[in-house]
C-alpha cells in the first residue's frame, strides 16, 4: 500500500516537472519575442533623426512639429521594458510612448505634403520606404509576440495546468492591445 | 416547450454570430505550405502568367537557388482582401518557410492583380543587401514600368534580375543537405561492401573445407543474390543522388532533373520579420 503510494507520488511528480517546463518554454519565448518587439521599435526611432534632418532642409520653419517628433522619440526610447517584467502597466506605459512617437510622426508626414520640393528629394522617398518597412516590422512581431503570449495564456488556463500555474507562481501574460486608429496596417501614408 | 424553442433560437443566434464573426473578418487565406516534391518557385494563382512563362520563371529561380541557396519565389494573388500587401507577404514568408533556416535568405514577392500591387518581402537574412529602400527602388523604377504596359512577365523578370544582382555574390554554395548527406551514402554502401566481403570470405572458406558440390552451388547462388542486392543498392543511391536537384553535377543535368520532384532541399525554414517594400501601378 505504501510503495503504491509512492509510485502514484513519483507520477505526479513527473509530471509537474513536465507541465512546469512546458510553462517555462512557452514563457520563455514570447519573452524572447518581446526583444524583437523592441528592436522594431528601436529601429523606428534609429530612422528619426536621419528624417528630421531631412524635413529641416526644406521645411525649416515648422519648428513645432520637428521638435514633437524629437521630442516623443525620446520619450520612447527612454521607456524600455526587462522581458521578464512584462507586467500589463509597463506594457501600456511603453505602448503610450511608443503611440506618442506614432502619432507625432505622422503629423509631421501630414505638414510634408505642403511641400511638394521634399517629397521629391531621393533620400527622403528612400526614408519614406524605410519608416513603411520599420512600420511593417513591428506590426510583424508585435503580432508574433500576442501569438506565443496568447499561446502561453491559453496553455495555463486549462485543466490541470491552471492548477499548478498558480503554484508554481505564473501569471497571465498581457498581450499588445490594438492602438485606437491603427489596426494591422501601417497608417503611415504618403 | 416555450423553453425549448427558446433554447433553439438561442443556438440559432449564435450560430449566426459565428457565420457574421467569420464574414466580418474575412482576411486573405494564406495558401497551406506545399509539400517538399511539389514545392516551385512561381505560384500564378490568378493564372497571371502564360505556362510557358510561367515555367521559364519558375526554372531560372530554381536554378538560381540551386546555386546561391538564396530562395525567390512569386506568388500571384487576386487580392489581399484589405490586407496590407507587405504584412501579409511577411506572415506568408514565415508561413512556408522560404529560405534556408539559418540564413533566413528568402524572398517572396507577392503580387495582387487586382488590387494592382506588388511587395517584395525580404526574409531576415537578406534584409542587409535588399534594403527596404532598394526594394523599393526596384519596384518603382524597374517593375512597375512594364506593369504599366500590361507586361507582368517582363516585369517580374526584370525584377528578379535586379534581386539577382543586388544579392550577388552571398551565400554561395550552402546548399541544404548535400554537404552532410552524400558522405553518409558512401560511408553506408562501403560499410555493406565490408560485411558481404567479411561473408563471402567466411563462405569460401568453409566451401574449401567441406569441398562438396552442392554446397559450392549454393554458394553460386548466393553470390549472385548479393550481387543482385547490390547493384539494386547502387542504383537507389544514384538516383537519390541526381533527384536532389542536379547539384552533385552542376549545371550539366540541369536540364533532366526538373522534369520531377522538388528541388534541392526544399523550403528551409527562413524566417520573415517584415522587411521589404511595396508599390502600386
Amino acid at each position: 500500500m505504501k510503495k503504491k503510494g509512492l509510485i502514484l507520488l513519483g507520477i505526479l511528480v513527473v509530471i509537474g516537472i513536465y507541465i512546469y517546463n512546458s510553462m517555462t518554454t512557452k514563457q520563455g519565448n514570447y519573452e524572447a519575442q518581446w526583444a524583437n518587439v523592441e528592436s522594431s521599435y528601436q529601429r523606428r526611432a534609429d530612422l528619426i533623426p536621419n528624417l528630421v534632418a531631412t524635413v529641416k532642409g526644406y521645411a525649416a520653419h515648422e519648428k513645432e512639429t520637428l521638435e514633437g517628433v524629437i521630442k516623443a522619440r525620446s520619450e520612447a526610447t527612454k521607456t524600455t521594458i526587462d522581458p521578464s517584467n512584462l507586467t500589463p502597466e509597463n506594457i501600456a506605459q511603453f505602448q503610450q510612448a511608443q503611440q506618442g512617437l506614432s502619432g507625432a510622426l505622422s503629423r509631421l508626414l501630414v505638414t510634408v505634403e505642403r511641400y511638394p520640393e521634399l517629397k521629391a528629394d531621393k533620400s527622403f522617398i528612400e526614408l519614406q520606404s524605410q519608416i513603411e518597412g520599420t512600420e511593417n516590422r513591428i506590426s510583424v512581431e508585435r503580432n508574433r509576440f500576442n501569438e506565443l503570449a496568447g499561446n502561453y495564456n491559453i496553455y495555463i488556463r486549462k485543466f490541470p495546468m491552471n492548477l499548478l500555474a498558480g503554484v508554481f507562481g505564473f501569471d497571465d501574460a498581457t498581450l499588445f492591445k490594438s492602438e485606437p486608429g491603427s489596426e494591422k496596417a501601417p497608417k503611415v501614408e504618403f | 416547450m416555450y423553453r425549448l424553442k427558446n433554447i433553439s433560437f438561442k443556438v440559432v443566434i449564435t450560430v449566426l454570430s459565428f457565420v457574421w464573426i467569420s464574414i466580418g473578418y474575412s482576411q486573405f487565406k494564406i495558401p497551406p505550405k506545399p509539400k517538399d516534391a511539389k514545392q516551385h518557385f512561381v505560384y500564378d494563382y490568378s493564372n497571371l502568367l502564360t505556362e510557358q512563362d510561367s515555367s521559364a520563371l519558375n526554372v531560372k529561380l530554381r536554378r538560381y537557388a540551386d546555386t546561391t541557396s538564396t530562395q525567390i519565389v512569386v506568388a500571384i494573388i487576386n487580392s489581399t482582401e484589405g490586407e496590407y500587401i507587405n504584412y501579409l507577404g511577411a506572415q506568408w514568408g514565415e508561413k512556408w518557410g522560404i529560405g534556408q533556416e539559418k540564413e533566413d535568405n528568402g524572398i517572396l514577392i507577392l503580387l495582387a492583380k487586382n488590387d494592382r500591387k506588388i511587395a517584395i518581402n525580404t526574409g531576415k537574412g537578406v534584409e542587409h543587401l535588399l534594403t527596404d529602400a532598394l526594394s523599393k527602388r526596384i519596384i518603382d523604377r524597374e517593375i512597375i514600368p512594364y506593369f504599366k504596359r500590361n507586361d507582368y512577365n517582363g516585369g517580374l523578370n526584370r525584377g528578379v534580375d535586379v534581386i539577382f544582382e543586388v544579392m550577388q555574390g552571398e551565400y554561395k554554395g550552402t546548399r541544404k543537405n548535400n554537404a552532410v548527406r552524400f558522405p553518409f551514402e558512401i560511408i553506408i554502401v562501403l560499410v555493406i561492401f565490408f560485411i558481404i566481403f567479411i561473408i563471402a570470405i567466411s563462405k569460401t572458406r568453409g566451401g574449401g573445407r567441406g569441398g562438396n558440390k552442392g554446397n559450392r552451388r549454393d554458394d553460386d547462388a548466393r553470390s549472385i543474390l548479393e550481387a543482385i542486392i547490390l547493384s539494386n543498392m547502387g542504383r537507389g543511391s544514384y538516383s537519390r543522388g541526381s533527384s536532389s536537384g542536379g547539384g552533385l553535377f552542376g549545371g550539366s543535368s540541369s536540364g533532366g532533373s526538373f522534369g520531377g520532384g522538388g528541388f534541392g532541399g526544399g523550403f528551409g525554414g527562413g524566417s520573415f520579420g517584415g522587411g521589404g517594400a511595396s508599390g502600386g501601378w
